[in-house]
């Protein structure tokens, strides 16, 4: 140990592996990293998008009433269709990495198409819903108005402006940034199509198409609470 | 020993192995990438200095002369802002983490490279950033950017703003890759129980910067839309709760002076055990100590808030909570002592760094203590106590450590030995100097001084004290100038370092100095455990070779 | 993790529990549970992601014990941000 302290360990890989990055020793150690990686990333989504759910707990709990006359203004079957649309693309998503690893080329591609059609139709109902918000003066902002909006479940009281305006303001900024993921979601998708129209995954490395699904289940997930926060308040009354 | 001279400077290292501008711009080997992130926060620590050295400049005499009190409000601003996201959040993991991580474990480069560049350039962009918001007027929020003020002020907020932001994924990304780093890229052999509590403090501190940083980054997303479309999400006028954004912005804020001392309390690690010649006292209570201090970091934030309106239930809870965060730290503080204990010490001048941060990380961390208890904190809220003691934390502690290992791994770095004696005065120097800054500020803030003041003549009894605390400053900027003055004339006049010039343990130090690009000249197998000076310094292997 | 024709029926009986919970959480929203519509609302948002999680992300059969400590820091994170929060809004004496 004292003269020679480093020992050699193994000989160097014979089969060249294009997909190997150079300071790997073995695929699985670079799968296991971009994986795992991946996870931390999320986790460092989950904080941000945290940071906005305290925001939400707090003026819910402060002014609810307005909170449940504002979620009324919103169509909840547009957002259970928006839903409904994520929960199929994350089985599209599933479906594509099933298909990667058993080397089913036309599936994974006509999966990750299916993917990103359900993104965009995701998004132009997202677009159709800011539009009504759009029209009704809804936006936050100096054009804002919200007058004489009566608050569920108690009859001749009316929403505070000011007040609807916060919940209008978190609803628009926690559903755009998560339209914004979708948008990078999308851009992701179809550079992994592209890849896959190219052949270029096989069962042995399909890394990218498994931490995209990573991220695009993510971002499923921040909708499937965003959808009764936002849009199923006092619904009954 | 000139052929062993002439063997280290024929070598291909990381520093020869390419040149040009282009081969270090579009660079991702983790060392090339350290050394951007050397150059660039040096660059912002000088401008930080700078603004520091008008502060003191004002505060020479209790009349406001020599800046208008607008101006003052830039400076205190700008100060916090540069020193707090572009000198020390980075300065530890960014510089020697980046440079030294790989090689501790014993692997070729960080997880993913081309993300580390990714994040130099988020650096640069937030960077340039803050330097577009200073040479246009700068902001006057001060660094903790409060709402309401920093939604209706009309200096350069946004800018400052946008520049933290970006910065803040520069080090997320830092963070990311280091927490993968050592979960996946560990040599054979070398197991958690191995690793150099360097290592372990880096990890403890990737992990908040995971997950705290995340957090500011929304909120000032928030502020931004305040300011520009008046949400009332922070504005008690339209309905908001100016208090929500304190609570986002602690929920970071607090961790991340972890984030700035817990790679510091990193090097102090390395640096006692070698210059000792000692395994660290208590080694898993010290790597588990710097987890903990992570964790507990996040329980603690509204002990910042307790004067601010935040409920009695819940300042009671903070204040007890911070107490918690006491007990790891201390544990590295015993640990520490107790490694010098029977040690042979040798008063090498990353030691003595190691004694100062020791010292003034030990004032610092007390005093905390006092602003933990609900009663004195809010006699001394806001006045210069407060500003003293995160200095002793921040400045007496990260920026000693940081230099500790800039000393202790420089060899390693450039391949060239700095001279010692200057180095030792340097040591000095500092030492003084920041007593003589800071300790004064301790007795002015208890005796009432409040901080961000830029006029006193109403209590013109402060002179004293401030008259001291300005020619402290002076010493201690003169403390930070010999360095990089002996440090840039070392590259060129310094004699050339051998592989391990202080015989100390760790995988670094078994690689050339500088090292070749992947590291290692083979890939090693880690049979030893970490700290082993009684092998190293047993008999039989007192001439360890240099050149192999 | 290489599938199985197993996994793929997996898949689809995950798939469609998600759209009966969606459909689920709408009509329980629609009718009056007084204080437990939230919670009714969040217990189904959360199964549901438990369910993705599980078999969509593979958290359930990956054997790694780190994927499970990272989803649990995370979340542990975010609660100790809501908790410590909430620590302060609710017991506030005035407002």
């Amino acid at each position: 140990m004292a003269d020679s302290p480093i020992a050699v360990q193994g000989t160097s890989h014979q089969v060249h592996n294009p997909a190997l990055l150079h300071h790997f020793a073995q695929p699985e150690q670079q799968r296991n990293a971009a994986s795992l990686g991946m996870w931390w990333f999320l986790a460092t989504e989950v904080m941000f998008f945290g940071g906005l759910f305290c925001s939400y707990l707090v003026y819910r709990l402060l002014y609810y009433p307005e909170f449940a006359a504002c979620a009324k203004t919103l169509d909840w079957r547009l957002g259970a269709t928006n839903t409904a649309v994520l929960i199929c693309s994350s089985l599209t998503v599933v479906l594509a990495v099933w298909a990667a690893s058993m080397a089913r080329r036309t599936l994974l591609v006509v999966c990750l198409i299916a993917t990103i059609i359900l993104g965009f139709v995701f998004l132009g109902i997202k677009g159709k819903e800011y539009h009504d918000k759009f029209v009704e003066h809804h936006v936050p902002g100096p054009t804002f108005s919200f007058e004489k909006v009566p608050i569920p479940g108690h009859p001749g009281e009316y929403a505070n402006p000011q007040r609807a305006q916060i919940y209008f303001a978190l609803y628009f900024i926690m559903t755009g940034l998560h339209a914004i993921h979708m948008i990078i979601g999308i851009g992701i998708f179809t550079y992994l199509l592209i890849m896959a129209w190219k052949s270029r995954y096989t069962p042995k490395y399909y890394t990218p198409i498994e931490i995209g699904g990573l991220y695009w289940h993510f971002v499923d997930i921040i909708w499937i609470y965003l959808f009764p926060l936002l849009y199923l308040i006092d619904l009954h009354k | 020993m000139s052929t062993v001279k002439a063997q280290v400077t024929e070598r291909t290292n990381y520093l020869n192995a390419d040149y040009g501008v282009r081969s270090w711009l579009l660079t991702t080997d983790h060392k090339r990438i350290a050394l951007l992130y050397l150059i660039s926060i040096t660059f912002f620590f000088f401008i930080g200095g700078f603004y520091a050295l008008l502060i003191r400049l004002e505060l020479l005499t209790p009349a406001g002369d020599l800046v208008q009190a607008d101006t003052y409000n830039k400076l205190f601003t700008m100060h916090g802002m540069v020193m707090v996201f572009f000198f020390l959040i980075p300065s530890i993991p960014a510089v020697l983490g980046n440079f030294l991580i790989p090689m501790m474990i014993g692997a070729k480069d960080l997880a993913f490279p081309r993300i580390n560049l990714l994040s130099w350039y988020l650096y640069i962009i937030g960077g340039a950033l803050m330097c577009h918001c200073m040479l246009t007027g700068g902001a006057d929020t001060g660094w903790t950017f409060y709402v309401p003020f920093s939604a209706i002020t009309n200096t350069k907020f946004v800018e400052a703003g946008l520049a933290i932001f970006v910065a803040g994924f520069s080090s997320i990304l830092t963070g990311l890759n280091f927490v993968v780093t050592v979960h996946r890229m560990r040599a054979p052999g070398m197991t958690w129980s191995r690793l150099p509590l360097f290592v372990w403090a880096h990890y403890a501190t990737s992990i908040i910067q995971l997950l705290g940083t995340p957090v500011i980054a929304i909120t000032i997303l928030l502020v931004a839309a305040e300011r520009t479309l008046h949400l009332g999400i922070f504005d008690p006028k339209l309905g908001g709760d100016p208090l929500l954004f304190q609570h986002l912005f602690w929920f970071y804020s607090h961790p991340a002076v972890y984030i700035m001392i817990l790679p510091a309390m990193g090097v102090i690690s390395e640096v006692i055990a070698c210059y000792a010649r000692k395994r660290i006292f208590g080694y898993s209570f010290v790597a588990f100590s710097s987890i903990a201090i992570a964790v507990f970091g996040f329980l603690v934030w509204a002990h910042h808030m307790f004067v601010a309106g935040i409920s009695l239930y819940s300042a009671l809870v903070f204040s007890m909570l911070s107490y918690a965060v006491a007990v790891p730290s201390a544990v590295k503080v015993f640990n520490w002592t107790a490694t010098l204990y029977k040690g042979s010490i040798h008063y090498d001048a990353p030691m003595l760094y190691a004694f100062g941060f020791i010292g003034l990380f030990t004032v610092g961390g007390l005093t905390g203590l006092f602003l933990a208890a609900l009663g004195i904190d809010v006699h001394v809220t806001d006045t210069y106590f407060v500003v003293a003691h995160f200095h002793y934390i921040m400045v007496g502690g990260a920026v000693m450590g940081y230099l500790g290992g800039m000393h202790f791994w420089w060899p390693k770095i450039s391949g060239k030995l700095y001279p010692e004696g200057w180095a030792k005065l340097a040591a000095l120097i500092v030492f003084v100097g920041f007593n003589l800054t800071f300790f004064p500020q301790f007795i002015l803030g208890y005796l009432g001084m409040p901080r961000r003041y830029w006029d006193y003549s109403h209590m013109p009894e402060f002179q004293v004290l401030n008259v001291a605390s300005t020619a402290g400053a002076t010493i201690l900027g003169i403390g930070y100038l010999l360095p990089m003055v002996y440090f840039l004339w070392s590259l060129r006049y310094g004699d050339p370092a051998p592989d391990n010039p202080w015989n100390a343990a760790g995988l670094e130090w078994k690689t050339a100095s500088p090292p070749p690009t992947f590291n290692f000249d083979s890939d090693p197998v880690v049979t030893w455990e970490a700290y082993n000076y009684d092998e190293i310094d047993a008999p039989h292997i007192q001439e360890a070779p240099v050149g192999r | 993790m290489a599938g199985h024709a197993t996994s793929l029926k997996t898949y689809f009986t995950i798939w469609i529990a998600l759209l009966i919970f969606t459909g689920l959480t709408v009509f329980a929203a629609r009718i009056d549970l007084g204080v437990y519509n939230a919670a009714v609302a969040l217990t189904i948002a959360s199964v549901k992601a438990t369910l993705v999680a599980l078999f969509f992300m593979h958290i359930r059969g990956t054997s790694e014990r780190l994927t499970k400590l990272v989803v649990v820091s995370a979340l542990f994170f975010l609660f100790l941000l809501l908790g410590l929060s909430m620590s302060d809004y609710l017991t506030r004496a005035w407002h």
